[in-house]
């Protein structure tokens, strides 16, 4: 069973096993050249696992010692996993003590596979979920634990590598506008996040984005459900 | 510089904060009880708008007004969607477009 459910999650991990690669080493080398040991982006890649975060969380480790102010920035950077949580409570239901593992794991590119991914009849979805988010974390500490050791040593030409990740996100986009009748929510998110973005600035649109996404849907709450717009 | 405990106080911070983005879904609305209505219908319709937010966040730093004008990107993500919908192959999707910005990028621009 588990057998299977790893042979079915595997290929769907394998563009994450590129951009975790490169993004966790980036990572490890920046960590290294801040001048970290690389037991630092091991144990961090580990536990944290939340790659936008532990680059802040490096800037937090050479800045003051200001322990609320890094709970207030964890819970406003990460704020987009309290919408995965909402989206995975059926999906996730009935896994047994592996779902406490796949909430801990449940990283951005572990919950796009998860909540898009068509998981055969015969696979144990509990499995197939545990496996994507394990071996997406593999990866990732793979990675940064190989740049925080050899972040100096690196020569080949790996300029636009991260490019993997948007190519993987807009295919997730694309599948996920297949399976659904209406595009509403899916135009509303590429449109309202390009707004905030423009007005907002780069740094700083997450935030505004998401209460504006939370507001807007909120507000369709019934066209859209007459509509009946499928998950 | 900080002292080690006050790294290891900052990084427990963070993982904290981290599980409790991760959390409190499932802990506020607990599988035993019927989840909400309105809350089933954000978990329906939230994704496609999410997917949609990651996309732009992973071009955050793209100017239009600027450099190439994102034009490697134009082209790149014009690749992986035509060819997402010629043979709907996931990897061939991603790599053929991830292939193509870094030969623009390294060897065109």
């Amino acid at each position: 069973m588990k057998r299977r459910a790893l042979g079915a999650a595997f290929p769907y991990t394998i563009p994450i096993f590129a951009g975790f690669c490169f993004l966790g080493m980036t990572y490890g080398i920046y960590m290294n050249v801040s001048g970290f040991s690389f037991i630092y982006p091991m144990l961090m890649s580990m536990t944290i696992f939340a790659g936008s975060m532990e680059f802040v969380t490096v800037n937090m480790l050479l800045g003051v010692f200001n322990p609320l102010q890094a709970f207030l920035m964890t819970i406003m950077i990460n704020a987009r996993h309290l919408f995965y949580g909402i989206s995975m409570l059926d999906k996730y239901k009935g896994t047994g003590l592996k779902k406490c593992y796949l909430i801990y794991g449940m990283c951005d590119e572990s919950f796009s596979v998860n909540y898009t991914a068509d998981i055969p009849e015969d696979v144990d979805k509990g499995w197939f979920y545990f496996f994507v988010t394990l071996l997406n974390q593999c990866y990732w500490v793979f990675g940064a634990t190989l740049g925080g050791i050899f972040g100096s040593l690196i020569h080949f030409n790996t300029e636009g590598l991260d490019f993997v990740m948007t190519a993987m996100f807009v295919v997730i986009f694309m599948e996920q506008w297949m399976k659904e009748k209406k595009h509403t929510s899916a135009i509303l998110g590429l449109a309202i996040s390009l707004l905030c973005l423009i007005l907002f600035g780069a740094d700083r649109f997450m935030i505004p984005s998401m209460l504006a996404i939370l507001c807007v849907l909120t507000l369709l709450q019934k066209p859209l459900e007459k509509g009946g717009e499928p998950a | 510089m900080m002292s080690i405990t006050q790294q290891i106080i900052i990084i427990a911070v963070v993982v904290f904060g981290t599980m409790v983005t991760r959390f409190l879904p499932f802990l506020v609305f607990p599988a035993g009880k019927p989840t909400p209505k309105y809350i089933q219908y954000l978990g329906k319709v939230l994704p496609a708008a999410v997917f949609g937010l990651l996309i732009i966040y992973c071009l955050k730093n793209v100017s239009i007004f600027a450099g190439n004008h994102g034009i490697l990107e134009q082209i790149s993500i014009a690749l992986v969607v035509m060819l997402h919908l010629w043979k709907r192959q996931m990897l061939l999707s991603i790599a053929g477009g991830t292939i193509c910005y870094m030969l623009l990028i390294q060897f065109v621009f």
